[in-house]
């Protein structure tokens, strides 16, 4: 029995699993008949989930690696959206105009913004908030769900309690047709970025030192320590890093839904949860796959049967459960 | 007789003996002595919070589970009894099916997730509960022909606790006698038995074996069947507490929605007032329960007043806005979890050794 | 008279309400191999723990190399040339055996001429360079933890069980890597159940029951004596499987 096929995408022998996605898709192909139509839901499905990896990857993480389950993450999610609608709202004449370095002169440094600001969140709130409670889940989980409470009263209290709209970039907005199909160009930007993401999170792991230690450590943090390595640098360095990544999930996502409001982080929680079961805890490789599973089969039954949509997440995650128990890539723990 | 109806679970404290004494006078004699549609509202809701944190003690307190299905019986509860009564008539019989219905289908979905609870890490239980509660919400908004979907279920009662009745002609101390007042003791009544029922099973043989598993868990891995025997009916007994307070939160309201018993809102406000009042102390759901509603209630128009004497001062006034209660509530909660897990009862007992 | 590489004085350490080690004193001689023996459940293990600052004594001194290091932290102490196998080997499953070295040698990354004398006495390391630690037999596992003690020279081992659940012949070919490493500078502690195993290898010799030292001494002494060893370990001479 072995734990090679833990983690990392690529690396693995178990590719089952992520041949789902493709299954899911053509499955999906079936009942909806139109391929243009077809096009444009796997598109929105594939950047809603990787969105959602973008959000999800750092919990996973931080949980494999330092076994705390931090139920506050949305805090950063929504931070980093706030954080990036302030300036985007400061620059929306580069934003509105018709060029593409115009935006990005916004946009760039909103997603700065974003990434700095959950980033540092996270830095405080390892520090402060998690540190004391470290080993003991239960006041873990109560600790970081007063967090929650407390942080979003606070972004009531810093950015006020309306609802900021958050539009999309003039050259980023709109679809282009590729035959038949639309194709929305800010969900093909979400789609690389995400990719660009997943391929740096792979190298990291797999190619460098810092990557080693994580892997080891998600294993056994223990022995990482009597070879040593002081982990605890790492888990400080994996929670900013996992709190950042929420921090620019939360500005596309926020982007993607077209405004930004207090509870949006807290209101993904239960789909990040969702997608963590069904990929695994720990790993992120599973979180890769189980977003985009979800992603697709929301927008799927959006299409199709729309009742179910928001329950389909749901029943995707009890649907894998019931064929591994511990999801999709478990990390076994040495 | 006072040992026997408190189990033995005596206050161990003069203030908070005190403070409780005073918390059931005022609930008992609340249309009396608050009068007013406002402040009856205010006593009926502390009275139903009180039963549906003590169950949720029960679980957190008592077990050391964390779940987020509470809400969810808690709907069961309240959607038992409207679907009841708006399907099946405002009938005493129509009634007793809803509640009967309720419980077993609590029953059924407590052991459900009690069973899962069998292997299941506690952070990966409280996940799944949440994902649960989530699901269920979906349903009760999505199936708006059973449910009512977003607007929910407004329906009559039997007609004995209708407002309209009159059971006396003249007004008893000031207060008209009828089907309101009835209604009222029929909730404040249900959610005193059920307390006590409560403080009997945690204060039983069955309870003192809960609270050594809780000790033992958290120290090591290894898990006995009997374990999850113990986890799996201390789940089932929270779960139909919280069915019952639903009832008597519908049966007070003539009203059962998605927002006044599943939003997640709620459990993060039962969490709340579980760990404020007092964690594993049955009587820190009252303690908590009360300060919850009554600030919920009465500590904005508070604040509005304390943030109007700090216009001028930076931040403060936005700090001290009326909509920021549960900030500070928030502030208490985190500080109850590192420094005072007993809560207020606990500091209160420490005290008075 | 060099002075003992590492030595416990009075050392108490308490698991949450278990009191494990009462009282443990006893030194190990610089540069020799020390058995650590006893029966299951004398604390052997919690005293490597210990040691190695897995867990916190809280009581008593431990010395190592001249200075107090009962506070030292366990990164720090590998950086001081302190290596721990631990009794479920802690290799790295998910990672390769090549992954497992690296990490272990550091900052300095892999020596060419070390790793070759370590191919020399784990042939089977060799083999398996690329593939996944899990794969691995039990004996192999087993020998890829220790390679990943010493891939780098160290100056203390601290080792726990190393012949657990492990076949007979395994056993002889780690007693040969065992007598290659006593040939090395580094002082070892070794906590052993198999007697043979350490009568073939150790110099000295400590005794643990309930927390405590009862024996010190030279090996040979306790070999001689079958009397004293069924006192003390409740067995005699024979191979202990």
């Amino acid at each position: 029995m072995t734990t090679a096929d833990a983690q990392v995408p690529g690396r693995k022998l178990d590719w089952l699993p992520l041949a789902l996605v493709p299954a899911l898709a053509l499955a999906a192909l079936l009942f909806i008949t139109s391929l243009p139509t077809w096009i444009t839901l796997t598109l929105a499905g594939l950047a809603m989930g990787m969105m959602i990896f973008m959000m999800a990857s750092g919990l996973t993480l931080v949980f494999g690696l330092m076994d705390v389950m931090n139920f506050a993450h949305g805090v950063f999610i929504s931070i980093g959206a706030y954080a990036a609608a302030s300036v985007l709202v400061a620059m929306k004449g580069a934003m509105q105009a018709p060029s593409l370095a115009a935006n990005l002169s916004a946009i760039v440094p909103a997603l700065l913004a974003a990434i700095a600001l959950a980033g540092f969140l996270g830095w405080f709130f390892e520090r402060v908030v998690i540190r004391p409670v470290y080993g003991d889940h239960l006041r873990q989980i109560l600790v970081t769900m007063g967090g929650l409470i407390v942080f979003e009263q606070l972004i009531h209290v810093v950015w006020g309690p309306d609802i900021i709209p958050l539009p999309q970039p003039a050259t980023l907005s709109g679809s282009f047709l590729v035959g038949n199909a639309a194709l929305e160009r800010y969900r093909l930007l979400a789609v690389l970025v995400g990719l660009a993401i997943f391929a740096a999170m792979w190298l990291v792991l797999n190619r460098t030192r810092l990557g080693l230690l994580i892997r080891a450590g998600v294993e056994n943090a223990e022995m990482v320590e009597s070879l040593g390595y002081r982990i605890r640098l790492v888990f400080i360095a994996v929670f900013v890093a996992g709190s950042a990544l929420a921090g620019l999930g939360g500005v596309m996502w926020g982007i993607y839904q077209g405004s930004v409001n207090a509870q949006m982080g807290m209101q993904v929680m239960v789909l990040l949860f969702i997608v963590l079961i069904i990929g695994g805890l720990g790993s992120v490789g599973g979180c890769f796959v189980g977003a985009l599973l979800v992603g697709l089969a929301t927008n799927y039954t959006g299409y199709l049967a729309p009742k179910l949509a928001l329950g389909s997440s749901i029943l995707l995650m009890v649907l894998v459960l019931l064929w591994r128990p511990r999801g999709l890539y478990p990390v076994g723990k040495a | 007789m006072l040992h026997t109806l408190l189990s033995g679970d005596r206050p161990r404290s003069r203030i908070l003996a005190a403070v409780l004494v005073a918390i059931l006078v005022g609930l008992a004699l609340a249309p009396f002595v608050f009068p007013g549609t406002r402040s009856l509202n205010v006593a009926a809701k502390v009275a139903v919070f009180v039963l549906l944190v003590a169950s949720y003690d029960l679980l957190l307190g008592y077990t050391g589970i964390v779940s987020f299905a509470h809400t969810m019986f808690f709907g069961i509860g309240g959607y038992g009894v409207g679907m009841a009564m708006a399907k099946l008539g405002s009938t005493w019989g129509s009634l007793a099916l809803g509640v009967a219905a309720a419980l077993a289908v609590s029953l059924v979905l407590a052991l459900a997730i009690g069973l899962l609870s069998l292997r299941v890490k506690a952070i990966f239980f409280a996940m799944i509960t949440l994902a649960v509660a989530s699901f269920f919400q979906i349903l009760a908004s999505q199936l708006s022909w059973l449910t009512g979907g977003e607007d929910g279920i407004t329906f009559k009662l039997p007609e004995l606790l209708q407002p309209a009745t009159r059971l006396l002609e003249s007004p008893l101390f000031g207060v008209d006698v009828g089907g309101r007042l009835l209604a009222y003791y029929v909730v404040f009544l249900g959610s005193l038995a059920c307390f006590l029922l409560l403080l009997r099973a945690v204060n039983s043989p069955f309870g003192r074996v809960l609270l050594s598993i809780r000790e033992n868990e958290f120290r090591s891995e290894a898990i006995g069947y009997r374990i999850v025997t113990y986890r799996t009916v201390a789940n089932c007994l929270a779960a139909l507490g919280a069915t019952v307070a639903g009832v008597l939160y519908a049966l007070w309201l003539r009203y059962t929605g998605p927002d006044t018993t599943l939003s997640f809102s709620i459990m993060i406000d039962i969490l709340l007032m579980v760990v404020i009042g007092g964690m594993g102390t049955m009587y820190g759901s009252v303690l908590g329960a009360t300060i919850f509603v009554l600030a919920q209630n009465y500590l904005q128009d508070l604040m509005k007043l304390a943030s109007g004497a700090a216009q001028g001062v930076p931040l403060l006034p936005d700090l001290l806005h009326p909509d920021r209660w549960l900030l500070w509530l928030g502030i208490l909660f985190i500080v109850c979890v590192y420094y005072f897990p007993t809560g207020i009862v606990g500091r209160l007992r420490a005290v008075a050794r | 008279m060099p002075e003992a590489l590492l030595s416990l004085a009075g050392v108490n350490t308490h698991i949450g309400q278990y009191h494990i080690l009462q009282g443990v004193d006893f030194e190990v001689p610089r540069g020799g191999l020390t058995m650590l023996l006893g029966r299951n459940g004398a604390g052997k293990t919690t005293c490597l723990r210990t040691i190695m600052g897995l867990w916190k004594a809280s009581a008593g001194t431990i010395r190592y190399d001249g200075a107090e290091i009962q506070r030292t932290p366990t990164p720090e102490l590998a950086r001081l040339g302190v290596a721990y196998v631990p009794e479920n080997m802690g290799i790295f499953a998910g990672l390769t055996v090549r992954e497992n070295l690296l990490l272990a040698a550091r900052d300095r990354g892999l020596d060419a001429k070390r790793l070759g004398w370590l191919f020399d006495l784990f042939p089977a390391m060799q083999k398996f360079w690329n593939a996944f630690a899990g794969n691995l037999s039990g004996g192999q596992k087993q020998m890829l933890a220790i390679a990943r003690a010493i891939v780098e020279p160290r100056k203390l081992l601290l080792i726990d069980e190393p012949t657990k659940g492990l076949a007979p012949a395994v056993i002889a070919s780690m007693i040969e890597a065992f007598r290659e490493l006593k040939r090395t500078e580094s002082t070892i502690l070794v906590v052993e159940q198999n007697f043979h195993f350490a009568r073939s290898l150790g110099d000295s010799v400590a005794v643990m029951d309930s927390g405590r030292i009862v024996h010190t001494g030279g090996m040979d002494g306790l070999a001689a004596d079958e009397p004293l060893q069924q006192r003390l370990l409740g067995l005699s001479l024979g191979t202990h499987q």
